[in-house]
């Protein structure tokens, strides 16, 4: 009985974790949709934004001089919102130049999707090193303090901040849905995850969108990962923990379909967070896990019928 | 001349940890080298061999040991029988997941391996009562209380066990391999639908094989517990149990067995002389982050080898029919 009081606030706070994967899963699918293979190194990048964050608010500006104060209950001021700039930058760089250097190579070499599966499982790991040796593995806050609570009707209760996330993520997933429904760039995105050689016949420079798809999911990528440390807080394994809720949100969304990642992470940060009522934190990773299975199991194509 | 001997020793110590990663790069070797299965998820099979030999090698704790160590079952058997009920178990346990994966699409497969580790190593973590949760188990070694053999001169003895192992697995391989059955696992990695086209059953094909590596990887993870002589499920982790795995499987060779233990020394070779390395040249501010340098130069290493020598070392060798 316990558990069923406590549903709503699990539930608002699903919509929290759910509204994070959002911006990683919709990364996720793009790359998938358009570059045609399982980045593993999603989660990674994700983190990557994170760190980047910190880097630029809890160093760079106040080395420059540069100071502020806090927005009203929120934990963060001006700066933190500038420093999403060159993080998304940073982030969506470092994504194009292992385009550029790897995958781009080993297509040209006619590897198979398996491989490049594989070589950004290597990206993974010399990201996630490189993040441990600048920064350790050791807990990181963009702030310290206590950050009260706001008690929202029916008994959810949310942090200022994590209204911030939640608005974020839907206008950045509103304006992406903007440019691919409505500018010429995102129609020819949308032509190349339909029909890579027929975008190609028709030319539409297929390498440069490939770079831009990387630049966009990975920048995506690193506002999500800035958000899930603005929740709670940043560590090497933040994003790589988060691999299996992207993938699952992903699939059940439908590969390619960001309106479909959108649901598709809804319903893995709502479904993860209920499960906590009944069984482990420890294992949500498990609950992803498990419903990944049904998806693929049940309807592999995706609710949205996908690629 | 004891200082030759306690190199020795040492150094067998190291070859004991190579050969057994070498027997999990020949499990590996069967599932991606000769069928194609996109299996990340090594460390689940891994965890699996050595938690099993762990719960039926050691007795149930009894007197004050009780209180501080919680196991489902303790058996007390021989190390042989724990090796082999860690490949029994870890090959039945490939039979479900081989039902629920093995008709995906490769990367899909991919992505349910990593999830099939992570809620192993998960539920040895948690479920206290299985085996002992987060400080993990403590076990025996094999002929270790023989009194003609003394404690610092144990790694030859258990350097021999294991390269016996190592060696019968790659007998039993390349046997395998060159018979019509691994001609069979071969077309079906290189085609399914040829296979199933000349009537072969492809999902037996693949399931078989499944089963087949996972029991090879769960031997592996017997003989790692037995040598670490305690079992802990950060041991488990993706880098340290699925990734230097591939890391040598790639660069030894995918699709040669003598490539893939070959792989295994070199970076088993390489992972504990950066060891030695890092630990002496990086400065002391910095040795605390010292195995992520480490972890960096594998990454680099699969990358590296993928785009300039993708088949490894060795490459594939073409194998033909002896009646040819």
């Amino acid at each position: 009985m316990e558990a069923l009081e406590n549903l709503p606030a699990t539930v608002g706070y699903g919509i929290v974790l759910g509204s994070i994967l959002t911006l990683g899963a919709v990364g996720l699918t793009l790359i998938y949709g358009i570059v045609r293979f399982a980045n593993f190194a999603h989660g990674d990048l994700m983190t990557l934004g994170a760190y980047v964050t910190m880097l630029f608010t809890a160093q760079i500006f106040p080395a420059l001089g540069i100071t502020d104060n806090r927005f009203g209950s929120l934990s963060f001021g001006w700066i933190f919102l500038l420093s999403f700039i060159p993080a998304i930058l940073i982030t969506g760089g470092v994504a194009v130049v292992f385009d550029r250097l790897v995958y781009k190579r080993l297509k040209d070499n006619r590897v198979g999707a398996v491989m490049l599966a594989i070589s950004s499982l290597a990206a993974a790991f010399v990201i996630r090193s490189l993040i441990e040796i600048l920064w350790g593995t050791d807990f990181h806050f963009y702030t310290q303090g206590l950050r009260p609570m706001m008690v929202l009707p029916l008994g959810v209760k949310l942090r200022p901040d994590q209204i911030f996330i939640i608005a974020t993520a839907l206008v950045l997933v509103f304006v992406l849905y903007i440019f691919l429904q409505r500018t010429k760039m995102g129609k020819a995105l949308r032509a190349m995850a339909d029909n890579p050689d027929l975008a190609r016949v028709s030319g539409i420079p297929t390498e440069r969108m490939t770079s831009l798809t990387w630049m966009i999911g990975g920048g995506m990528t690193a506002t999500s990962g800035i958000l899930l440390g603005l929740d709670s807080q940043l560590r090497p394994e933040m994003g790589w923990v988060l691999l299996l809720p992207l993938f699952a949100s992903v699939i059940l969304g439908g590969i390619g379909n960001p309106f479909g990642a959108l649901v598709g992470a809804m319903t893995l940060g709502i479904t993860q967070q209920v499960s906590t009522l009944f069984l482990s934190p420890a294992y949500k990773p498990a609950v992803a896990f498990f419903l990944l299975i049904l998806i693929l199991l049940v309807r592999p194509e995706g609710i949205f019928g996908g690629e | 001349m004891d200082d030759v001997v306690r190199i020795l020793h040492y150094l067998a110590g190291s070859a004991i940890t190579a050969s057994i990663f070498g027997i999990f790069a020949l499990g590996l070797n069967v599932h991606w080298g000769y069928t194609g299965l996109f299996n990340i998820g090594v460390a689940g099979f891994f965890a699996i061999g050595a938690y099993t030999t762990a719960l039926v090698t050691t007795p149930l704790p009894s007197g004050t040991a009780a209180i501080y160590i919680q196991q489902a079952i303790g058996l007390d058997l021989p190390f042989l029988v724990g090796v082999i009920a860690a490949g029994l178990v870890a090959g039945l346990l490939a039979i479900p997941i081989g039902f629920l994966t093995l008709r995906l699409r490769g990367d899909y497969l991919a992505i349910t391996t990593i999830g099939i580790a992570e809620t192993i190593r998960r539920v040895f973590n948690n479920e206290e009562w299985l085996a002992n949760g987060a400080d993990g188990l403590d076990i025996g070694q094999p002929l270790r209380n023989l009194s003609f053999i003394p404690p610092n001169r144990y790694n030859f003895v258990y350097l021999i066990i294991v390269l016996i192992f190592m060696v019968v697995i790659y007998l039993a391989l390349e046997r395998g391999i060159r018979s019509p059955w691994g001609r069979v696992l071969r077309a079906v990695r290189e085609d399914e639908v040829v296979a199933a086209a000349t009537g072969k059953d492809v999902f037996r094909f693949k399931m078989q094989s499944l089963v087949l590596g996972a029991v090879i990887m769960g031997i592996g993870g017997a003989l790692y517990a037995h040598y670490a002589i305690s079992v802990n499920p950060s041991d488990f982790s993706p880098m340290y149990g699925t990734f230097i795995i591939w890391a040598m499987l790639i660069l030894g060779g995918s699709g040669n067995n003598k490539g893939a233990i070959l792989g295994a020394f070199i970076v088993w070779g390489i992972w504990s002389g950066t060891m030695l390395v890092t630990r002496n040249i990086i400065p002391a501010m910095w040795s605390a982050r010292a195995p992520y340098f480490r972890f960096l130069l594998i990454g680099l290493l699969i990358l590296g080898t993928l785009l300039s020598r993708p088949q490894g070392i060795r490459g594939e060798e073409k194998q033909v029919s002896r009646m040819l």
